[in-house]
Formats: structure tokens, C-alpha cells, sequence
């Protein structure tokens, strides 16, 4: 059965990668593009601001890195460190909900604040 | 005899040259010894040993058996590097006319250069490494598509010699001692492909998760050094494939 789980663990981590790849490059261009059109700190918050969209896209975001970052550092801890799997877990699922808050805790500020 | 004596002559003829061959002597701790040995011509680092074994270091142990790379017995860490030393020339491995002979990685130390296998094959058994058939000696001879893609995927796994030079040579091996490694894996592949076996769902359990195709990162160590060109990495990805087909299907 624990083979099964850790072959779901590896799929999640696969599909939060593909997730990944797209936001990072939508997050990327739109700071080029934000950046390039001389947009103040405060103009860009104007913008943010009550928008569903950007909450609802760096909220996906940050859960994507949570997930994936917890699962990856997870076999970082038990392959470098030569931790078991279930502490390596439990640290690596505390790292990532340490990171989900504090991202959601961003989008929060930043579309809703 | 003569045969035997021209093998023990050990490469052919000789060259006006020394090597300079340090050999692992003793077990999980132990030494380096140095020896000198005549080059020859086309000589392998398994004639190396034989001549030190016979020559100057009786007591050495190691292992092989067919010296023509179809036993899979003599595969040694040479300069670093995990080889089957019966069809290794020295030509190819030697830097500066010096060899580093060392017992296999990943693997327990028996003593010099012979290591325990049994831990390796017994994972080939924990990866369901093992044929189950329905049919009886009464049915007839199973008929099957040589061109079929599941043919084909077995054929390209099957001529392992279990030599242990991919499991040798395996990072996540060293870093994970539960991991089946890329043998067993690469043994489970050809099962599964092969239609007429029974197993298959049990067999994909259990290469499933941490311990199996899960674990690989495909770094692809062991299909660099495998010395029959075989891809374990190849099969491990179709292992992942198909697990995850068959925990959409409901049935892992
Ligand atoms: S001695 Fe048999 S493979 Fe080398």
C-alpha cells in the first residue's frame, strides 16, 4: 500500500511541475511586461486590487509551490539526510504549509488589502 | 592446457611495460595493496587480476566464471568506474599506465574484490521478478508478435547478464537502501511486457512508490555503464507510465 501512496506523492508532484511551468512563465512576463511599461508600486497595486484574477491566479500559484516544494524537499530530507520517510514528511509538510501561508498570506494583501 | 596457459599468459603478447594496479584487501574496511604486473598486448583488467591472483597474491578473492561477458560474475569498480572486467581492456580503462580495482559499489563486502549479491537479487524477487504463466504443459506454444510494441519493449531489457554494474553505479541506490534498483526494475519491465504472464497487476504494486520506479530520478547512470546496452532508466519510465495507467483504471 505505501507503494501506492508514494507513487501518488510522485504524480503530485508531476502535476503541481506542469502547473508550474505555466504560471511561472505567465508570472514572468507579466513582471517584464509590468516592469518594462514603467508601472509605479502603486499603480500595479491599483490594478491587483479587487481583481479575481490575479488572486485566483497567485493563489494557485503559491499552492502549487507549496505542494511541490514540501513533496521535493520530503526526498531531499530522506536522500541527503538520510532522514526516514514519515519525519521527512512531516518537516517537509510543515515547510510547505509554512509557505502556503505566507504566500496566500501575500495574495491576500496585495488583492484584497 | 595450452589454451588455459595462453589465457593465464594473460593478454596476449608481451609489451615492454608495467602496470602499476592497486587492489582493494579486505572488507567494508581494509586497504589498497599495490602491485606491479607485465602489460600485454590485449590484455583485460580481469587478466590483471588473474595474474596477480596466480602470481603474487594467492590469498586474493574475487569472482568470474565464463570470462566472455555472459555470466555477469566479474563486474569490479575499475578507476572509479563499475565495469565487467572480462571485457574491459586495460588499453581502454588504464590512466597513466595505473589501474584501482575496488570491490562493486552499493554493494556488501565479502572480502578484496567479491561482493554479497544477495541482497541485489533478492530485490529482482521483491520486484516480482519471477514468470507466473496460466498456461500448462498441455497447451501449446503461446504465439507471440515479434514486431508487437510489448515484444519489442521486452526484447530491449531482456539480455541482462545480472552482472550488478547498473545497481553499482546507481545513486539512489547509495542514497536510498530500500530502492530496488535499476535490475530488478529494468526484470519487472520485461515481465510485464511479456503477454503471456499473470502477474502483472500485483507486479506493478510492487515496483510502485518510494522504493520502486518512483524513486528514480533518471539520472540514466545505470544506462551509461550498462555493459549489455540496455536502458533500465527507459524501463523504469514505461513502469511509472503504466502504473499510473492502471491507478486510473482502479486497478493497483
Ligand atoms: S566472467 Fe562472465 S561476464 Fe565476465
Amino acid at each position: 500500500m505505501s507503494g501506492v501512496a508514494g507513487a501518488k506523492r510522485w504524480y503530485w508532484q508531476r502535476l503541481t511541475a506542469m502547473a508550474l511551468a505555466v504560471l511561472v512563465l505567465v508570472h514572468l512576463a507579466t513582471m517584464v511586461l509590468a516592469v518594462r511599461g514603467g508601472l509605479s508600486a502603486a499603480e500595479i497595486l491599483g490594478r491587483t486590487r479587487g481583481s479575481v484574477l490575479a488572486g485566483a491566479f497567485y493563489s494557485a500559484f503559491v499552492l502549487a509551490a507549496a505542494v511541490h516544494a514540501s513533496l521535493g524537499l520530503a526526498t531531499i530530507a530522506e536522500e541527503w539526510l538520510r532522514l526516514e520517510g514519515r519525519p521527512a514528511r512531516a518537516l517537509a509538510m510543515a515547510f510547505g504549509l509554512a509557505v502556503a501561508v505566507l504566500g496566500l498570506r501575500a495574495v491576500w494583501a496585495v488583492v484584497a488589502g | 592446457m595450452a589454451a588455459a596457459r595462453a589465457w593465464a599468459g594473460y593478454g596476449g603478447a608481451r609489451v615492454d611495460a608495467e602496470l602499476v594496479v592497486r587492489i582493494w584487501r579486505g572488507r567494508e574496511s581494509g586497504e589498497f595493496a599495490t602491485y606491479r604486473v607485465p602489460r600485454r598486448e590485449s590484455q583485460t583488467v580481469l587478466d590483471v587480476v588473474t595474474w596477480i591472483q596466480r602470481n603474487l597474491e594467492p590469498s586474493l578473492a574475487y569472482r568470474y566464471a565464463c570470462r566472455v561477458g555472459m555470466c555477469g560474475s566479474c563486474a569490479m569498480s575499475v578507476n572509479g568506474v563499475a565495469r565487467w572486467t572480462c571485457r574491459t581492456h586495460v588499453s581502454k580503462v588504464a590512466r597513466d599506465g595505473e589501474l584501482e580495482i575496488a570491490p562493486l559499489a552499493n554493494l556488501p563486502v565479502i572480502r578484496d574484490l567479491a561482493t554479497d549479491m544477495s541482497g541485489f537479487f533478492d530485490k529482482w524477487a521483491r520486484a516480482r521478478g519471477r514468470f507466473s504463466g496460466a498456461a500448462t504443459r498441455r497447451d501449446g506454444f503461446a504465439r507471440v508478435d515479434p514486431a508487437s510494441s510489448a515484444r519489442r519493449a521486452a526484447d530491449a531489457g531482456i539480455e541482462c547478464i545480472g552482472c550488478g554494474v547498473c545497481y553499482a553505479s546507481c545513486d539512489v541506490v547509495a542514497w536510498r537502501p530500500a530502492f530496488l534498483g535499476p535490475a530488478a526494475l529494468n526484470r519487472a519491465w520485461t515481465l510485464v511486457n511479456d503477454e503471456r504472464d499473470t502477474a502483472g497487476a500485483e507486479r506493478l504494486r510492487a515496483v510502485a512508490g518510494d522504493a520502486g520506479c518512483h524513486a528514480c530520478h533518471t539520472q540514466g547512470s545505470c544506462s551509461e555503464r550498462c555493459p549489455k546496452g540496455i536502458e533500465p532508466t527507459a524501463g523504469i519510465a514505461g513502469l511509472k507510465r503504466l502504473v499510473a495507467r492502471a491507478a486510473i483504471r482502479g486497478k493497483l
